[in-house]
């Protein structure tokens, strides 16, 4: 499964920095992949609609925010717990 | 309290002469009054205002709420309010049309109407004009909404789409349209000069005021009612706004490190702007003198807002007023809530004045009425009149953490009396258009 998720969330944010899904690592931070501020919003209302959750991101404050976006590793092991909780 | 480090930075020359070029726009018809004065234009005050807005349903209440740092953000009430991820803004509370309008109005008026004319009408009569004969052809309206007929369309697609309704009511198309408010302003007072509705997002108000003033300053008009209007405060206006995950789920505190995003508000500022001499001849109470306005626009990113393209709209509304950095007492910040509105203005002021960014005051009464979007520069306009005739400036309430990158004096969580003799009043909109106004004390 988690596998599977990772691949999916690769898909997406391949999809809006236009790159090839083998290019977006763990270690990639959204900056590092060209993600701006209103692309990394249209990511995760992406990841939302995919896995139908509910991400919660507040721009203004992304470092409070439960769902760390430091990085892609981050952003999938928060979209895994997310899935997982709704599964729960 | 720390100060931004800053430099004085030369007015750029060629703002200058864009900008009063733009502003001695030729007179379209025979205008009264003096053109002696400084650049042969003729000077504008405003004779009256009107407004209602979640602090209260007319100025006094308005202006009483500044006074006493009165939030009126609240819990939002409306239809599917529980499918929202945010559910509080600065509703209009108690709101009964039918005090104010017949049934047949009720039908033809889009709530944001409602408000323009409930405010127009105060401004009117506070003015004391009357727009029968003469008075009518050379008079007109601009008013500033974004969403215009909002609740209409809401209701409307409702009708169609969720509850599968293949009719809707005849009046769908008078009501949403975004110039319906400004129509029934011209219908209601006789207006019968310029009249249509600017749409600049969140500066829009701002934009309507500063063209009304260019028309009364460069002869165009004698008298001009302007200001703006929002009712955006329904399922799919408050839905559509969550997407783009700046809203604040507990409250609006701007400048505060802890600010956490905006909240929408609703309601109606509207103004009468008159040429002095006309307003002097008639023996009017004049409230404030509308003295330079300038707009400029980011050309760089549909939402991120930028430092210079905002600096570039407070140095022009000050150089075409004919004022000195010095001169500005008070500023009515934009002052959003969000991480990068406050920052980025806070920049923009620090950089426009210099020293005096040290010994000036901004504040954002946001913080009490919530963003009303294209209506919010005409409410707030009502705190830069405050400080000018009452000596009184309303405060940025919610604030609790000094935040480094906002260190300007925001007149935390207190009115403050305080003599000032000029003050502009900001507003950045998405799409990167600025417009700032300056008032005079008269």
């Amino acid at each position: 499964m988690t596998d599977h998720i990772r691949q999916r969330i690769r898909a997406i944010i391949a999809e809006q920095a236009m790159l090839d899904p083998d290019q977006v690592t763990d270690e990639a931070t959204p900056q590092d992949l060209g993600i701006d501020s209103l692309g990394l919003v249209e990511s995760i209302f992406a990841i939302e609609e995919e896995f139908d959750i509910s991400v919660p991101f507040n721009a203004n404050e992304p470092e409070k925010s439960e769902f760390d976006i430091s990085n892609m590793g981050t952003i999938i092991a928060a979209v895994e717990r997310l899935v997982a909780d709704k599964a729960g | 309290m720390s100060r931004v480090p800053t430099q004085t930075p030369p007015i750029p020359a060629v703002v200058d002469e864009a900008l009063i070029d733009a502003g001695r726009a030729a007179p379209a018809v025979q205008p009264s009054g003096d053109l002696s004065g400084r650049g042969g234009l003729r000077r504008v005050v405003i004779t009256g205002a009107g407004t209602i807005n979640a602090l209260g349903h007319d100025v006094e209440t308005t202006m009483q709420a500044f006074r006493e740092g009165r939030c009126g953000i609240t819990q939002l009430e409306f239809r599917d309010v529980e499918r929202l991820s945010i559910q509080i803004g600065g509703q209009v509370h108690a709101w009964t049309p039918e005090t104010y309008f017949n049934r047949q109005q009720i039908l033809l008026y889009d709530k944001f109407t409602q408000f323009t004319l409930l405010a127009a009408k105060q401004a009117v009569a506070q003015s004391g004009l009357h727009f029968e004969g003469a008075l009518g052809l050379r008079a007109g309206v601009v008013l500033g909404t974004a969403g215009g007929g909002l609740n209409t369309w809401d209701e409307n697609y409702r009708a169609v789409y969720e509850e599968g309704k293949n009719r809707v009511h005849p009046f769908v198309v008078p009501k949403l349209m975004n110039n319906a408010a400004a129509s029934h302003v011209s219908m209601e007072f006789g207006l019968r000069g310029p009249a249509f509705t600017v749409a600049t997002a969140c500066a829009s108000s701002n934009h309507a005021m500063g063209l009304a003033f260019q028309m009364v300053r460069s002869g165009a008009a004698e008298v001009m009612l302007s200001g703006g209007s929002e009712a955006m405060l329904c399922f799919g206006g408050v839905k559509a706004w969550e997407g783009l995950r700046v809203m604040s789920k507990d409250a609006c505190r701007p400048f505060s490190a802890n600010r956490n995003g905006m909240v929408q508000g609703e309601g109606a500022g509207v103004f009468v702007f008159e040429e002095y001499d006309h307003a002097r001849a008639r023996g009017a109470e004049i409230l404030a003198e509308v003295v330079g306005f300038a707009m400029s626009s980011d050309a760089q990113d549909i939402v991120m807002p930028s430092a210079q393209g905002a600096e570039r709209a407070i140095t022009g509304a000050m150089v075409d007023a004919g004022l000195n950095r010095e001169d500005i007492g008070y500023i009515n910040a934009h002052g959003t809530g969000t991480a990068a509105n406050d920052k980025t203005e806070c920049a923009a002021v620090a950089h426009a004045f210099g020293h005096h960014a040290d010994r000036l005051m901004i504040s954002s009464t946001k913080s009490m009425h919530g963003h009303l979007i294209g209506g919010t520069g005409a409410v707030e306009l009502l705190a830069c009149i405050m400080a000018l005739r009452d000596g009184v400036i309303a405060p940025t309430i919610g604030y609790q953490e000094p935040d480094p990158e906002c260190a300007l004096d925001v007149v935390p969580n207190e009115a403050r009396e305080a003599k000032v003799d000029a003050v502009l009043s900001n507003a950045f909109a998405f799409g990167g258009l600025n417009a700032v106004i300056a008032l005079r004390r008269v």
